[in-house]
C-alpha cells in the first residue's frame, strides 16, 4: 500500500513537472523566492486565503457587482462549480492541476490568459504559485476564515525548557521560541519589571514608596502583589480609560467648520469609573451600546451611551440634514465594526466587501440598529450654540449637581450650572435603505436591523434593536468580541498584538502570530466573566511579559521584530505618557481625577491661526489655564478635532475624528524639538532641579546627579553613566557661574513657583535632568 | 526620519513581521533562517516592487508643487469665466433645464426664486492666449499666457469642509492622507534638513471659513508625511526655538551628552531604534538653523519684495506666505500649501471679493513670475483654486451692488501653472449660464491624476494598503487630462 501511495505521488510529480515544462514555468518566471520550501501541510487560511485574498477576490469574490466570469473563490460552495461562461470547465478541481482553470491561468505567461491580468498590476511570486499548486495536490480544501471560527482552548503543548514556564501563556510561546531553536531572555531586573508594570498598569511611573517596597524588600512584595496594587489604583482606570478614548473618538468640541466646545467630559468619567470599578468587558460594551434601553435604565447606563455620540457633529450653515444624519450613522456602524468586532465593515457602504463576506446589505442592517436616534444633521452653528451656551446636540440628559452628589458621584463636576451630556435614545425610528454607491439620496431596498451571519447569526430570541445587538456582540459564540479585546491588551503590553492588524480580523487582515495563544487567552477571558484586570494579571504574570528587553546579537539576527517573543519589547510610549511621566518625575503632576477637560500649555496662536477669524464660538482663541490645571494627567487635555493637542499629534495620537485602535510609533524630529523645547518639559526639569536641591542641598555633585537620574529613570546610573552626567553638570555650573542672567531666564521657565535655591547650582542641575529627559530610555518602556 | 508603523508597506522595508504573521503557523518544520524573507507574501505590494518609493514612476515634467488654496471658494463668475448672458438676463430665474436637479445647499433651499445676477465685474481678454479675466485680477491677467485656466472643474461635495477636504484627500470625510503627503511618500525629501511637505496660512478680511489639521494629515501613512505647519511668528515650527538662556553652543554641548549616554544605552540594549533616535535629534538640530534662515525674507532684494508687493514684508500675509513659498521650493521642499481664507462670499461679494483678490492678486502673479526668472517655473507645478464655485444665482436679496452667491460644485475655474502645464491656454467650458460644463469636465479626481502624472506617479500604482484596501489618492477613478499637459 505504502509503495503504491510512493509510485502514484512519484507519478504525480514527474507529470506535473512535465506539464510544467511544457507550460514554460521554469523560463522566465524564476524570482529570488523560487527556492523557497513549501510546507509540508498546505493550510488553507494561513497560506492560500491571503493569496487569492490580495489577488483574486477583487474580481472573483464577495462583490457581485465586480464579479467576473461568473467565479467566485471565497467560499467553498462557488469555487468547485463549473465556470458558467466555460462549460464543462472548472477553476478548481481538487488533486487535478491540469483541470484547474486556475492553475493554468496563474502559471499562463499569455497575456489574454494569464492572471491575475496585466492590468491589475498584481503578479503572483514563484513560491505563491507553488503554494497554489501543492494545495490543489492535496485536495483543495476551504476553511471557514480562522477569526470566524468560535476560539477554543487548545491543549498546552509541551515543550523541552518548560521549566521557564510561569503559566499557560508561556507554553504556547516556548513552543514557537523552540521550533526556532531559540531560547526566552533571563527575566528582566526588579527596576525595570516595577517601572514596566508601573506604566502599563497605571500610565505613571512608579512613586518612591513602590520601588522601596518591592525593590528593597522591606515588605518582601511579591510581583502578584505589586500587580494587584497598581490594579486597584485610580491611575488604572485613566490609565485605560486613556485607550479607550481613541477608539471611541473621544473629543470635546464637535469636529467640523467652527469646531466648538461640547461636553463629553462627564462620559470619560463615566468610563473611568467603569474601568476601576472593573466592569466586565462584555458588560461595558453593552452599556455603551445599549445603556439606554436596559429594563428601568438609570442614569449612570444611559449616560455610558455617550459612546455612540462621540462622533464630529457639523456646524456648518447650510449642509443638507440627512447627508450628516447618515453620517453619523455611518460612524456608529463603523466604529462598532473596527472598535470592537475588528472588521472593516466600513468597506461595505458603497459595495459589497470585496475581500471579506459582508455585502453592502450586511452593512445596512447593522446600520438600521443606530439610525432610530432623534438627531438632525445639524443643529446650531457654533456661535449659536456658545450664546446658548448649548453644548451639546439633541438628545442629551442633563447632570446636576444632586446627582453627582449622589447617583452619578463618579462624574467630577464643580458646583454651578448643570451639564448637558448626549447619549443615545430610539426616539425616531427610521426606516433603513440600502444607499446605492453608498449616496444618502440614492435609496435602494429596504433593510432591517441584523448582524452578519458569517460571524454568527443572529439569536431569533434577541430583540432587533441595540440591546439584542449588544448581546449578540457579547454572546460567548461570537468569534470576534473577545479576540479582538484580548488582542489589543495584548498590544498594549507588547507594543504589537498577536494579530498586527488590531482593527481587521478579516480576510485581508494579519494572520495571528500565535493563534492558539490568542484563542485560550479569549477563551479563558470570557470563562472569567470578561474581567479585564484579570487578563492583565495573567498576561503579566507569565515569563513571557516577565522577561528583559534586552536583544542579544544572536537573537536580534534570528528575530529582529522579535515576532517570538523571546524577549520583552521595548517600544517608545504615547504622547499622553511621556508627558504625564515627566510630571510625575519632577514632581509636578496634578492627580486629581475627572471632571471637564483642562488647557495645558501649548504654543500660543494655534487655534487663532486656523479659525475663521471673529467670534467663532468657545474654542476660537486658547486661553490656558493657570495654577494646579497645567498639570493634570493629559487625557484631561482639551481636544479640539481640528487642531489637537500638538505635544500628543507629534507622538502620533490620532485626531480622533474616526475610531481607530492603532497608533504607529514614529521617531521623527518634531519629537525631538518638542522634547527639548516644550514649555512643560522645561519647567518639569526646573522643579525637578529645585525640588532635589532643598531635598538634599548639602549633598555632593555625584549625589545630586545621582538623584535626578534615580528620579526619571527609576533605576540607579552605571558608573560611567554617571561619570558622564556629573561632567556635564559641572560644566553647567561653570557656564552659569559665569553667566548668571541665562541660569535665571532658564529658571523663569514654567508658571511653578522658583523656590530659594541656588540659581547657579538649580540652572546646571535643570540641565542636566533635561539630558536625562531627552534619553532614549526615558521615553521608552523597556 | 525613521519610523516604524507595524503595517508598513514600504516595499524597501524588510518586513518580517507580515511575514511571519502569514507563515508562523503550520510551517513548524521549516528552518527558521529560511524564514526571513522579506515580505514574501504580503502580496501588497507587488505592483511597487518594481517601483520602489522615492523615485518616479517615469520621468517627471514637474519636481515639487506650490498649491495657492483659496478656501471658501472664490467666484468663478468674478474671476475666470466670462459669462455675459447673465447681464442679459439680469434678474430672470435659473431655468429648470439648467439647474437640472442639482442639489442645493440649506442656506439657498428656501428660496423661492434663482434670479440670475450678473457678474460684479467687468472682463477684458488678455495676451496672446486672449483669456479672459475680471477686473479685480489685473496681476493675474497679465501673466495669462503663463498659466492654464481650467473653466470646467467639478465636485460632488457642496459644503466646505467636505469640499476642501475632497480636494485635499481625495475623500469627503476625514481618515486619507493628504495630496501632499501622497507626494511626500511616492517622491521622498530633497531635502534632509527640512520637512518634505509643508503649509502657510494667511486669511483675508472677507467671510472665512476655519481650516482643519486634517488637511495635511497624513492619514493611515506614516506620520513623517505629515504636513508642518510653518508660522509666521517666532516659532516657525513648534517648539523650534531654544530656550532663553541656552546659546546654540550650549544646546549642541547638551545634545552630545544626550548622545553620549544614548549610544552607551544602545550598546546595552541593543535596540537600533536608539541609533535612530539619535538621528532624529540631529536632524532636529539641524532644522534648528535651517527653518529659520530659509523662513528669513529678509535676505530678499528691493526688486523682490516690489515684485511680490509691500504686504510680502509682512509676516503671515499671502504675499509673504507666497515668496516663502518660492524660498522653500529652492530648497527643496516638496509640497508647498497655501490656504488663504475669506472667500467665502454668500454676501456682500462685490466688496469682499474685491478685497480677497487684492489680497493674492499681484503675489500669485509674483510668485510665477520669479519662479520663472529663476527657471524653476518649468519643474514647479504651481495651482490657484478653492474647493468648488459659486451660484450664478443671487443668494438672499436680489441687489447687483450688494449680492451673494451660494456654493456651486457643478462647474468652477481654477488655474495652473509651470511643472509640465501648458502654458496660455483655456480648458473647459461651460454653458452660457456658467451653470454646467459642456465641454471637458475636469473632476478632483482628474485633477489629482494629473497632478500626480506631472510629478512622475502614476496614480493608479501608487497606493498603500491599509486595513486590507489599496488606498489611492485618486480612490477608483481619475483620468490624466492629457491636453492641458506639455
Amino acid at each position: 500500500m505504502k509503495q503504491i501511495v510512493i509510485i502514484i505521488l512519484i507519478l504525480v510529480v514527474l507529470g506535473s513537472s512535465l506539464y510544467m515544462l511544457k507550460s514554460g514555468f521554469f523560463h522566465g518566471v524564476s524570482d529570488k523566492y523560487s527556492n523557497y520550501k513549501l510546507p509540508e501541510v498546505v493550510d488553507y487560511n494561513f497560506h492560500i486565503k491571503p493569496v487569492l485574498s490580495d489577488n483574486c477576490y477583487t474580481c472573483h469574490g464577495p462583490d457581485a457587482n465586480k464579479r467576473k466570469a461568473g467565479l467566485r473563490l471565497d467560499l467553498e460552495e462557488t469555487a468547485f462549480l463549473e465556470l458558467p461562461e466555460n462549460p464543462g470547465k472548472f477553476a478548481l478541481v481538487p488533486g487535478n492541476l491540469s483541470k484547474s482553470l486556475l492553475y493554468q491561468h496563474v502559471v499562463s505567461d499569455d497575456p489574454n490568459e494569464m492572471m491575475p491580468p496585466p492590468d491589475s498590476k498584481l503578479e503572483l511570486k514563484t513560491y505563491e504559485k507553488e503554494l497554489l499548486k501543492k494545495w490543489i495536490s492535496q485536495g483543495a480544501k476551504f476553511e471557514k476564515h480562522w477569526a470566524y471560527l468560535p476560539p477554543k482552548k487548545n491543549t498546552l503543548p509541551k515543550n523541552t525548557g518548560a521549566d521557564w514556564e510561569q503559566n499557560e501563556i508561556d507554553a504556547f510561546i516556548l513552543e514557537k521560541i523552540e521550533e526556532s531553536d531559540l531560547k526566552p531572555t533571563e527575566k528582566a531586573d526588579k527596576e525595570t519589571l516595577i517601572r514596566r508594570i508601573s506604566l502599563d498598569l497605571t500610565g505613571l511611573p512608579p512613586n518612591s514608596d513602590d520601588i522601596k517596597r518591592f525593590i528593597s524588600g522591606t515588605e518582601n512584595l511579591s510581583l502578584e502583589s505589586v500587580i494587584d496594587s497598581y490594579l486597584a489604583s485610580p491611575a488604572y482606570g485613566e490609565r485605560m480609560t486613556q485607550v479607550w478614548l481613541d477608539v471611541s473618538r473621544y473629543a470635546d468640541s464637535h469636529g467640523y467648520q467652527d469646531d466648538s466646545y461640547r461636553t463629553m467630559w462627564p462620559w470619560r468619567d463615566w468610563v473611568i469609573h467603569a474601568f476601576n470599578e472593573n466592569i466586565p468587558y462584555d458588560e461595558f460594551l453593552t452599556l455603551q451600546l445599549a445603556g439606554d434601553l436596559m429594563p428601568n435604565a438609570t442614569k449612570e447606563q444611559i449616560l455610558a451611551t455617550g459612546f455612540n455620540r462621540n462622533h464630529p457633529i457639523t456646524q456648518e450653515g447650510g449642509v443638507i440634514q440627512e447627508e450628516y444624519q447618515s453620517y453619523y450613522v455611518s460612524d456608529r456602524a463603523n466604529t462598532l465594526g473596527k472598535g470592537i468586532l475588528g472588521i472593516t465593515l466600513e468597506c461595505a457602504k458603497c459595495h459589497d466587501h470585496k475581500y471579506d463576506a459582508f455585502s453592502q446589505r450586511n452593512y445596512y442592517e447593522i446600520y438600521a440598529f443606530f439610525n432610530n436616534v432623534d438627531e438632525k444633521g445639524m443643529q446650531m452653528d457654533a456661535v449659536q450654540a456658545a450664546n446658548q451656551k448649548y453644548f451639546a446636540d439633541a438628545p442629551f440628559i442633563t447632570i446636576t449637581n444632586e446627582e453627582t452628589q449622589g447617583v452619578l458621584s463618579f462624574v467630577h463636576k464643580i458646583e454651578g450650572e448643570p451639564v448637558n451630556v448626549m447619549v443615545m435614545d430610539d426616539n425616531a425610528p427610521r426606516e433603513t435603505f440600502i444607499f446605492n454607491r453608498g449616496e444618502y439620496y440614492a435609496l435602494g431596498e429596504q433593510v432591517y436591523p441584523n448582524t452578519p451571519e458569517d460571524i454568527f447569526p443572529f439569536p431569533e430570541s434577541l430583540p432587533k434593536n441595540r440591546l439584542g445587538l449588544a448581546k449578540w456582540i457579547t454572546d460567548e459564540n461570537n468569534p470576534l468580541t473577545a479576540r479582538v479585546f484580548v488582542n489589543r491588551i495584548w498590544a498594549m503590553l507588547f507594543g504589537n498584538g498577536l494579530v498586527i492588524t488590531a482593527e481587521d480580523f478579516g480576510v485581508q487582515g494579519s494572520l495571528p502570530t500565535h493563534p492558539q495563544l490568542l484563542d485560550w487567552l479569549s477563551r479563558d477571558f470570557m470563562e472569567q466573566n470578561w474581567d479585564i484586570k484579570y487578563l492583565l494579571k495573567k498576561i503579566m504574570l507569565s515569563a513571557t511579559y516577565q522577561q528583559s528587553s534586552i536583544a542579544s546579537e544572536a537573537l536580534k539576527k534570528v528575530d529582529p521584530e522579535n515576532v517570538l517573543l523571546a524577549r520583552a519589547p521595548r517600544f517608545r510610549m504615547s504622547g499622553e505618557m511621556i508627558r504625564d511621566y515627566v510630571m510625575a518625575t519632577s514632581g509636578v503632576l496634578n492627580k486629581e481625577i475627572g471632571g471637564p477637560s483642562v488647557r495645558p500649555y501649548q504654543p500660543d496662536g494655534l487655534w487663532e491661526e486656523t479659525n475663521a477669524g471673529g467670534n467663532r464660538g468657545t474654542l476660537t482663541t486658547y486661553t490656558r489655564d493657570e495654577g494646579d490645571k497645567l498639570y493634570r494627567r493629559s487625557l484631561y487635555t482639551i481636544w479640539k478635532r481640528t487642531l489637537p493637542p500638538p505635544n500628543m499629534t507629534i507622538f502620533d495620537a490620532p485626531n480622533r475624528d474616526i475610531c481607530e485602535v492603532r497608533r504607529q510609533k514614529t521617531n521623527t524630529p518634531l519629537q525631538a524639538l518638542a522634547l527639548q523645547n516644550d514649555v512643560q518639559m522645561l519647567e518639569a526639569a526646573r522643579v525637578l532641579a529645585q525640588n532635589i536641591l532643598m531635598e538634599n542641598g548639602n549633598e555632593n555633585e555625584a549625589d545630586l546627579v545621582r538623584s535626578v537620574f534615580q528620579r526619571i529613570l527609576i533605576r540607579n546610573p552605571k558608573k560611567e553613566e554617571l561619570s558622564v552626567l556629573q561632567a556635564y553638570y559641572q560644566d553647567a555650573l561653570a557656564k552659569f557661574l559665569k553667566q548668571s542672567e541665562n541660569a535665571e531666564k532658564l529658571l523663569a521657565h514654567g508658571e511653578w513657583k522658583q523656590e530659594k535655591t541656588d540659581p547657579v547650582k538649580t540652572a546646571a542641575l535643570m540641565l542636566t535632568a533635561q539630558v536625562i529627559y531627552n534619553l532614549d530610555e526615558t521615553i521608552t518602556k523597556e | 526620519m525613521k519610523q516604524e508603523k507595524p503595517t508598513d508597506q514600504n516595499p524597501l522595508k524588510v518586513n518580517r513581521r507580515h511575514f511571519f504573521s502569514q507563515l508562523s503557523v503550520g510551517i513548524g518544520s521549516l528552518a527558521l533562517g529560511s524564514l526571513l524573507i522579506p515580505d514574501l507574501f504580503k502580496s501588497g505590494i507587488q505592483h511597487v516592487t518594481t517601483q520602489p518609493l522615492g523615485i518616479p514612476h517615469f520621468a517627471p515634467k514637474a519636481k515639487r508643487v506650490i498649491y495657492l488654496f483659496q478656501s471658501g471658494a472664490p467666484s468663478q463668475l468674478e474671476s475666470f469665466d466670462y459669462k455675459p448672458t447673465l447681464l442679459k438676463r439680469m434678474g430672470e430665474d435659473l431655468p429648470e433645464s439648467i439647474r437640472n436637479g442639482q442639489r442645493l445647499t440649506g442656506m439657498t433651499s428656501g428660496q423661492d426664486k434663482f434670479p440670475l445676477m450678473p457678474s460684479s465685474a467687468t472682463f477684458k481678454q488678455y495676451g496672446k492666449s486672449g483669456a479672459w479675466v475680471s477686473e479685480y485680477f489685473p496681476h493675474i491677467a497679465k501673466i495669462s499666457d503663463e498659466i492654464c485656466i481650467v473653466k470646467s472643474m467639478h465636485t460632488e461635495a457642496i459644503n466646505h469642509d467636505p469640499a476642501i477636504t475632497f480636494f485635499q484627500t481625495g475623500n469627503q470625510q476625514s481618515g486619507r492622507p493628504s495630496m501632499g503627503s501622497w507626494m511626500s511618500y511616492g517622491l521622498g525629501s530633497e531635502n534632509q534638513n527640512l520637512p518634505s511637505f509643508v503649509v502657510l496660512t494667511s486669511r483675508g478680511k472677507g467671510n472665512s471659513q476655519g481650516l482643519y489639521s486634517k488637511l495635511w494629515s497624513s492619514g493611515f501613512l506614516d506620520s513623517k508625511h505629515q504636513g508642518v505647519l510653518l508660522r509666521s511668528g517666532k516659532d516657525p515650527v513648534l517648539y523650534l526655538n531654544d530656550p532663553d538662556g541656552l546659546s546654540r553652543s550650549d544646546k549642541r554641548h547638551l545634545l552630545d551628552h544626550v548622545s553620549s549616554l544614548n549610544k552607551m544605552h544602545h550598546v546595552e540594549t541593543g535596540d537600533d531604534e536608539i541609533e535612530s533616535r539619535i538621528a532624529q535629534y540631529e536632524m532636529a538640530y539641524r532644522m534648528q538653523m535651517s527653518v529659520p534662515d530659509v523662513m528669513d525674507i529678509k535676505k530678499e532684494p528691493e526688486s523682490i519684495i516690489k515684485l511680490y508687493g509691500e504686504d510680502a514684508q509682512v509676516p503671515g500675509t499671502y504675499a509673504a506666505n507666497c515668496l516663502q513659498a518660492r524660498r522653500l521650493a529652492e530648497s527643496g521642499v516638496r509640497f508647498i500649501q497655501l490656504y488663504h481664507q475669506g472667500w467665502d462670499q454668500h454676501g456682500n461679494l462685490p466688496d469682499e471679493m474685491a478685497g480677497q483678490a487684492k489680497d493674492v492678486d499681484r503675489a500669485s502673479a509674483a510668485l510665477i513670475l520669479d519662479l520663472k526668472q529663476r527657471g524653476m517655473l518649468e519643474d514647479t507645478l504651481v495651482i490657484w483654486g478653492g474647493e468648488f464655485g459659486r451660484t450664478n444665482y443671487c443668494q438672499g436679496k436680489f441687489d447687483p451692488s450688494n449680492f451673494g452667491r451660494d456654493h456651486h460644485p457643478r462647474a468652477f475655474s481654477i488655474w495652473m501653472a509651470g511643472g509640465g502645464i501648458k502654458p496660455g491656454i483655456t480648458y473647459g467650458e461651460t454653458d452660457e449660464f456658467g451653470y454646467n460644463i459642456v465641454k471637458n469636465p475636469v473632476h478632483i479626481n482628474d485633477f489629482h491624476a494629473t497632478i500626480m502624472h506631472n510629478l512622475g506617479l502614476d496614480h493608479e500604482q501608487l497606493t498603500y494598503k491599509y486595513q486590507g484596501r489599496r488606498f489611492r489618492l485618486t480612490d477608483v477613478a481619475g483620468t490624466v487630462v492629457k491636453d492641458i499637459i506639455t
